[in-house]
């Protein structure tokens, strides 16, 4: 592939001749998807031709928001890794209803069997004390919405880009409503006393 | 952090004594997690939108053997919180060390 400056890069995709800067893009996110996307099964050449063509329509679209604070390769490739495992994970998680996920209060959410059996009394009274309050603050004080996304995400691993796809949001503001979640929970734990060196202290023996 | 080390111990000590009963509850690291990832909530957290923005900055630093953690705390913060946004800084860098 012929080495390009960023200002070449952005010249060859902008201009006339742009079929090669294309061809050689291609090749390269083609290349790099490859090895980012090691891990997934069922990802043949074709899927990596789709995300990288997938990717290059992105780009070519925000070429005026590069900012050349990296090489542009390097900020082709993070768009091709972005624009991959949103598909991927949509394939992945499309039979999964958010809806259907059980709600907190009827699973064991926050276990009780996580008391320590090996603990003395005092301790295993610390730990049952500790465990009940975040049980009992998850179920009282988050809204609905912050309780289904944070059992989706925490217990099922659901990806917030699909929690968000199936409310109707996207997942910046999911990452919000989870934030939100956290600083209510983390205002109630502290009110009533549980710093984390708390927690800790609770559990360690 | 020092914390971090002390919760991650703890954890690997939880695992070996509580069976995991996965889709009841939560294991114990993912518990532990969760209290370690509330208490240690912040105010100036960054979101998806702005990590993904900065991550092309923050993996050069990183493929140039710095330290992109001092560099960039607030991306290195949230890639620590989020597992989507880390699991696609892992894939890129990856990607990067290969076609290098």
């Amino acid at each position: 592939m012929t080495e390009r400056t960023n200002q070449e890069w952005l010249a060859a995709l902008r201009g006339p001749e742009r079929d090669d800067a294309l061809a050689d893009l291609r090749a390269f996110l083609v290349r790099g998807l490859r090895y980012a996307l090691a891990s997934w099964p069922n990802v043949d050449e074709a899927a990596l031709e789709d995300f990288a063509q997938d990717a290059l329509l992105k780009i070519l679209k925000g070429l005026d928001s590069f900012r050349g604070e990296s090489r542009f390769t390097t900020w082709a490739q993070k768009i091709a890794v972005h624009v991959a495992f949103t598909e991927l994970r949509r394939l992945r998680w499309r039979d999964v209803s958010l809806n259907g996920l059980k709600e907190s209060r009827d699973i064991d959410f926050v276990p009780n069997t996580m008391v320590d059996p090996s603990a003395g009394p005092e301790k295993q009274a610390m730990q049952r004390q500790v465990l009940s309050t975040l049980r009992r603050l998850i179920e009282t004080e988050l809204t609905d919405k912050q309780r289904q996304a944070l059992v989706a995400a925490r217990l099922h691993g659901m990806p917030i880009e699909e929690i968000a796809r199936r409310m109707g949001s996207n997942r910046n503001a999911l990452y919000k409503l989870l934030y939100d979640a956290r600083q209510r929970l983390k205002k109630h734990l502290l009110a009533e006393g549980l710093s984390l060196q708390d927690v800790l202290a609770a559990f360690e023996s | 952090m020092g914390f971090k080390l002390i919760w991650n111990t703890l954890k690997q000590r939880m695992r070996m004594v509580f069976p995991a009963q996965p889709e009841k509850n939560l294991e114990p690291d993912m518990l532990y997690d969760m209290f370690y990832s509330i208490l240690t909530t912040r105010p100036d957290e960054i979101g998806c939108d702005e990590c993904f923005e900065q991550l092309d900055r923050f993996i050069e630093i990183t493929l140039a053997g710095k330290n992109a953690a001092e560099a960039m705390p607030l991306v290195q913060d949230h890639l620590d919180r989020c597992a989507d946004c880390r699991e696609e800084f892992e894939a890129l860098l990856a990607a990067l060390r290969a076609v290098a």
